[in-house]
């Protein structure tokens, strides 16, 4: 059994069971923290009736989600309305692959390094994250096309320019780090960021961390840019018309979505699997043990962001498609543009990794951001110089 | 209409910095954060029923006695003719007793179709016809929310301590109709 491990591609194979098995639990666990979370944050219970502290709701949620009747209503395209929802699933469930879980690990403990803890690492993991991103539209585009809508149909369009406006920003701030890595494979990136006096990426590129942050709320549909789902504008979004397992995994796909992207964050910008100043987490410890660390280190900080994301979905009103686009366009793209230019100059003077240029650079950036700012008077996603006043109806006036 | 004179156009508030760069989401999210570790509010129905905040709330209706225990209706036809929702079924009978000509021999509710507007008890000349403040009204089938004479009845047995019965008098109403010349007898009346 051990040595079957040992070779590379079993070990990916179990590496790709245990895994996809710990992200189906994840994602079942974690609309079951949505609700709880989003209770107390409104000083309310949340589920407590099924089980101990309500910890079988997901299964209850999940056993429904497959004995409802699966509606397919008329005049739908049933092709593209059944293909709809498999896409968003399955497009979740094979992001996680190329990020790097547990560093290189030994199986045997014979002294040599085996196996890579991943189940796949191609020199362009990052690119391959990103095109998962990117097809992550077509599931929200024919769900809404399918429909046959109108109002699924608008959301799909909403949701359509939202993530091709978002990519843009997302894209230059990975640019960003993969510019001052040298390289689009994952672990190296994470590499890059432990040891030797290195940081992690956040210390070096606080804006570019923003950036990605603000870009993976939009790329995940999460509010404050949850546009396509906003149900007082739109029913329920592009799912309208999506009932039983088929809405299951619309869901399921979401909560893979957020698990892979904020995987993909704390890669770049996290240090990955590594802690400062905690044993057995460095690049050299190759044991079992050292890989479960790491693998659990990982965890811990991906459910950090999930915790985030609902921290900020319960907090945060939503944006209107005319602030989210001026944010995305006229707010983050240029200061991702800077930023990218600025690495690039940093990159032939030879310091793309001197923290005093990457930390300077990003706070001058930010300086620049609050004086245009000053100048224009409002934030960007305010209300703007071209635009009329408000209107407010004062009392009526003795006569 | 609103006219123009009415109309303040009102300016934006100038923002600070911090509040151009976004900064007061964080003071947002503290509070929210806050929150987390605030004591629930959430009262765990049905384990714990909260006392209602109001006398008069209107739930279930009760069909009154009186004194000596008959059912206090005079099957008017108030109350039926009243209801808005059409939830009230009456059919009336010779009354077994002397004080009055009429008694309901069957005064059924639709409960599931009932509004809880209190127009019958508002109708009810002799005040038989209440509404209680029980609320957690709950049952299997439709049929079961059909309340029947026995069941209203029933409802009052249960929350006469509750809320006791508004207008008790009913003892001494004599039922003879128009008599000639003069007003029809108001209920009490004969008492008073």
């Amino acid at each position: 059994m051990m040595s079957l491990l040992e070779d590379q591609f079993w070990f990916s194979a179990a590496l790709a069971l245990v895994i996809f098995g710990a992200m189906m639990t994840a994602v079942a666990y974690c609309i079951y923290f949505e609700r709880k979370i989003s209770a107390w944050m409104q000083d309310r219970k949340g589920p407590n009736r099924v089980g101990p502290l309500g910890l079988l709701q997901p299964l209850a949620d999940g056993g429904k989600f497959l004995l409802k009747e699966d509606i397919i209503p008329a005049n739908v395209d049933k092709p593209l309305f059944v293909l709809a929802p498999a896409i968003a699933f399955g497009l979740g469930m094979i992001g996680f692959v190329v990020l790097p879980w547990g560093g290189r690990v030994d199986v045997d403990g014979d002294g040599a390094v085996d196996v890579i803890a991943q189940v796949a690492d191609p020199g362009i993991g990052l690119l391959y994250l990103l095109g998962i991103g990117g097809l992550a539209v077509y599931a929200v585009v024919l769900g809404g096309w399918a429909n046959n809508n109108k109002y699924a149909f608008f959301a799909a369009m909403r949701s359509t320019a939202q993530m091709l406006s978002y990519e843009i920003p997302m894209g230059l701030a990975i640019l960003v780090i993969v510019l001052m890595t040298g390289s689009l494979r994952l672990e190296a990136i994470v590499l890059s960021q432990l040891g030797g006096g290195n940081v992690w990426n956040i210390v070096h590129h606080p804006l570019a961390f923003l950036i990605l942050l603000t870009t993976l709320f939009a790329e995940t549909n999460r509010t404050p840019f949850d546009l396509a789902e906003a149900e007082q504008e739109l029913i329920g979004g592009y799912h309208t018309e999506y009932s039983a397992l088929k809405f299951g995994l619309f869901f399921l796909g979401e909560y893979a979505h957020m698990i892979t992207g904020s995987g993909l964050i704390v890669v770049m910008f996290l240090g990955g699997w590594h802690l400062p100043w905690v044993p057995g987490l460095r690049p050299e410890d190759v044991s079992i043990g050292a890989m479960v660390l790491k693998m659990s280190v990982l965890g811990l900080k991906i459910a950090a962001f999930l915790f985030l994301f609902m921290w900020v979905r319960w907090t945060l009103p939503r944006f209107r498609f005319d602030q989210l686009m001026r944010l995305s366009w006229k707010g983050m793209l240029p200061v991702a543009l800077a930023l990218v230019c600025y690495t690039t100059w940093l990159v032939y003077v030879g310091r793309a990794t001197d923290i005093r240029w990457t930390l300077g650079g990003n706070a001058v950036l930010m300086a620049v951001v609050l004086v245009i700012s000053g100048v224009l008077g409002s934030p960007i996603t305010g209300r703007q110089a071209h635009m009329p006043a408000v209107r407010m109806f004062a009392s009526r006036p003795a006569r | 209409m609103i006219r123009d004179e009415d109309i303040l156009n009102v300016d934006e508030p100038e923002l600070t910095a911090s509040e151009r760069l976004y900064f007061p989401i964080l003071v947002g999210m503290r509070t929210t954060f806050r929150h987390i570790f605030k004591k629930k509010i959430t009262v765990q129905y049905p384990e714990v029923q909260r006392t209602l905040r109001v006398e008069n709330y209107r739930g279930v209706h009760r069909l009154n006695r009186d004194a000596d225990g008959r059912v206090a209706c005079v099957a008017c036809f108030m109350c039926e003719t009243a209801c808005p929702a059409h939830c009230i079924h009456i059919v009336a009978g010779e009354s077994p007793w002397e004080d009055r000509e009429k008694y309901p021999a069957q005064f059924d509710i639709d409960e599931l179709r009932c509004i809880y507007c209190g127009m019958c008890e508002e109708a009810c000349p002799v005040d038989a016809i209440e509404l209680t403040p029980e609320y957690d009204l709950v049952g299997r089938t439709r049929e079961e929310m059909i309340f029947d004479k026995e069941k209203l009845l029933e409802v009052f047995d249960r929350t006469n301590g509750v809320k006791p019965r508004k207008n008790p008098k009913i003892t001494g109403y004599v039922a003879t109709g128009r008599r000639n010349g003069s007003e029809p007898p108001r209920p009490g009346a004969a008492t008073s």
